[in-house]
């Protein structure tokens, strides 16, 4: 059975898949998705742990609760030292890229925009090469030096971004994405020429650049949590006055909704996820762009919808592809955003290959 | 529905940076009529009536039954002026019942999800509108009459008391031009809304609205029943047009000429 583009299509041949009048199941899906996700994050790796024990082991740590037959004190400190702090961080840096990356194709109506579009990726990546090649210290307090000047770095990036294309041109999106490349274009010869320069850090800069989980502590995660959850709640919170951006600016208006206000809010609150994602992870390319597109396969165009099943999916995702970056080595890893390319486009690829066929 | 309002627009100027289209534009529309305001190509008839609902920066006063729509808070406005553009923006992957569910925002609380009430409105409006069967197609899917019922049935599901339509008709053919025309005039008559509309196609706009204006440079330079306002000496001044006219039961009848 094959189908030409363009082909005609009968009137009576169901449109819409039957999950999309049920994105309760699908929301529900994703969760399970992901908590599924975690599991498997936490029970495999180099050193695999016993499920049950594992289990046992996490409830004797809640208040109350005494268990005998958990693990062994190295594999205890591995599950929470290592793995747990690891897989915790995985599944919301995937979650805050994916919500970014759907709200920003949302705000800008555009479905190739991803979070690193208004330039939070240069600003990371010249605030992350900038203290590699020159910072005298490694650690702030409890924090090392590279997330916080990333995470900075990013902050700064999108503020000139949102800088320059509100003095040029109000808040139109088309100007604001232009002045998006023109910072970032600017931020990434910075740190090309800071690179050029310090040749010996290249193969740190690029670790980072790549994306790693890799040394992930507790601190990472207390670092991140400030800001990406609050980031995330206001974007769920967002979806709905996205969709009726969604029918331009004029006639936003005319259904009681101030798009300027919004947009400039989801701008804010996605470029906030992104850059504590970005701080804690280096930039780990794909989640944030195709995610969101996974998520309207099931739920259909409505932001209301895409944006938590996208939060949710994303984290599954990221912890997953995680567990993959530490196995397929092992004991050697593979940065995450190679891992997320390699493994997410083929997947992606055969979704809008079957999708195609569906039709 | 709580029936049409009167619009009074006093003095409206509008301009492009320091080209200025509208200039001093006087206009009002009975409770219940119709008013389609013709001209030709870049004669501001767009901007007028993106400056009447507020969507572009302007001078003077646009009052709706006497009370100034500049004071009004815009959702509340949104409650009484509803809009239909000439080229709408349809939402990617957007079924049509989500679409015209987008119609009750201005009625709802931003944030939550459509309650009963809003369910019931929309599914009113799109039975009244023949759009029943088309509820779970992707909007993009829809020929282009039947979008074009989709936004009306947006527009009419803000249960406004006005109805502003920039050239309803542009991207129709005649048969589906004349009846999204027949379907604004009985919502008209049913609901006794006001109609505000543009309208290029001068026999449509004839046969159709109840009174013209017409816009020439900015300017309304005639303004009155159809019949006063379609004449060849007016059609050869302002659109450089060389047509006949001819008067029928329902309106004139605008015919060009060789």
């Amino acid at each position: 059975m094959t189908t030409t583009a363009g082909g005609t299509r009968p009137q009576t041949e169901p449109v819409a898949p039957r999950w999309r009048h049920r994105p309760g199941l699908v929301l529900g899906g994703a969760g399970l998705a992901l908590f599924a996700a975690l599991l498997a994050g936490i029970w495999v790796g180099a050193l695999p742990l016993p499920p049950g024990a594992v289990v046992v082991t996490l409830l004797d740590r809640l208040p109350g609760i005494h268990l005998s037959g958990g693990l062994g004190p190295t594999q205890e400190a591995v599950l929470l030292q290592l793995r747990m702090p690891r897989v915790v961080l995985a599944s919301l840096v995937g979650a805050g890229l994916a919500i970014s990356g759907a709200s920003y194709q949302g705000v800008f109506r555009n479905p190739l925009a991803d979070p690193y579009l208004l330039g939070a990726a240069a600003g990371a990546g010249l605030g992350a090469t900038l203290v590699i090649a020159y910072s005298p210290v490694e650690r702030v307090g409890p924090f090392g030096i590279v997330p916080l000047a990333a995470f900075v770095g990013a902050l700064v990036g999108v503020g000139c971004a949102l800088a320059l294309g509100t003095a040029a041109g109000g808040s139109h999106s088309a100007t604001l994405l232009l002045a998006g490349v023109a910072v970032a274009a600017f931020l990434a010869a910075g740190q090309t020429l800071v690179q050029q320069q310090n040749t010996d850090d290249l193969r740190e800069v690029y670790g980072w650049l790549l994306g790693q989980l890799g040394r992930t502590q507790w601190s990472d995660v207390v670092l991140v949590l400030p800001y990406l959850v609050p980031a995330c709640v206001v974007l769920l919170f967002c979806g709905r006055p996205l969709d009726v951006l969604a029918v331009g600016d004029d006639e936003a208006t005319g259904l009681g909704v101030h798009p300027g206000r919004v947009r400039l809010l989801v701008i804010l609150a996605a470029s906030m996820a992104t850059a504590s994602a970005v701080a804690v992870s280096g930039l780990i390319g794909f989640v944030g762009l195709v995610v969101p597109h996974i998520a309207r396969r099931f739920v259909g165009g409505s932001n209301a919808r895409v944006l938590p099943v996208s939060l949710l999916i994303g984290g599954a995702f990221l912890v997953l592809a995680d567990l993959v970056a530490r196995v397929v080595l092992a004991p050697a890893e593979l940065p995450i955003g190679v891992v997320t390319a390699f493994v997410g486009a083929p997947f992606f690829g055969g979704l809008l290959w079957f999708g195609a066929r569906r039709r | 529905m709580s029936g049409g309002a009167r619009v009074e627009v006093v003095g409206l100027s509008a301009a492009y940076g320091r080209t200025r289209v509208v200039e001093s534009v006087r206009l009002t529309v009975e409770p219940g009529g119709w008013l389609a305001i013709i001209g030709p190509n870049g004669s501001g008839k767009s901007t007028l009536l993106r400056s009447i609902l507020g969507f572009h920066p302007h001078g003077g006063q646009v009052r709706v039954d006497g009370v100034p729509t500049s004071g009004v808070p815009r959702r509340e406005r949104a409650r009484i002026l509803a809009y239909a553009p000439q080229t709408p923006v349809l939402p990617e992957a957007v079924t049509t019942r989500e679409y015209v569910t987008l119609g009750r925002t201005p009625h709802r609380p931003l944030l939550s999800a459509p309650r009963a009430v809003d369910r019931q409105v929309v599914a009113d409006v799109m039975d009244r509108l023949g759009l029943g069967p088309l509820a779970e197609r992707p909007l993009a899917t829809l020929s282009g009459g039947e979008q074009q019922r989709a936004v009306l049935a947006r527009a009419l599901a803000q249960q406004p008391r006005v109805l502003l339509l920039d050239e309803p008709t542009a991207a129709l053919d005649l048969g589906h031009a004349q009846q999204v025309l027949d379907l604004v005039d009985r919502l008209r008559r049913q609901d006794g809304l006001t109609v505000l509309s543009t309208l290029h196609d001068l026999t449509l706009a004839g046969q159709y609205a109840d009174r013209l204006a017409l816009l020439s440079e900015g300017r309304v330079v005639a303004e009155g029943r159809p019949a006063d306002v379609l004449t060849p000496a007016a059609l050869a001044t302002h659109y450089g047009a060389r047509a006949e006219v001819v008067a029928g039961p329902n309106g004139p009848t605008v015919m060009p000429v060789r």
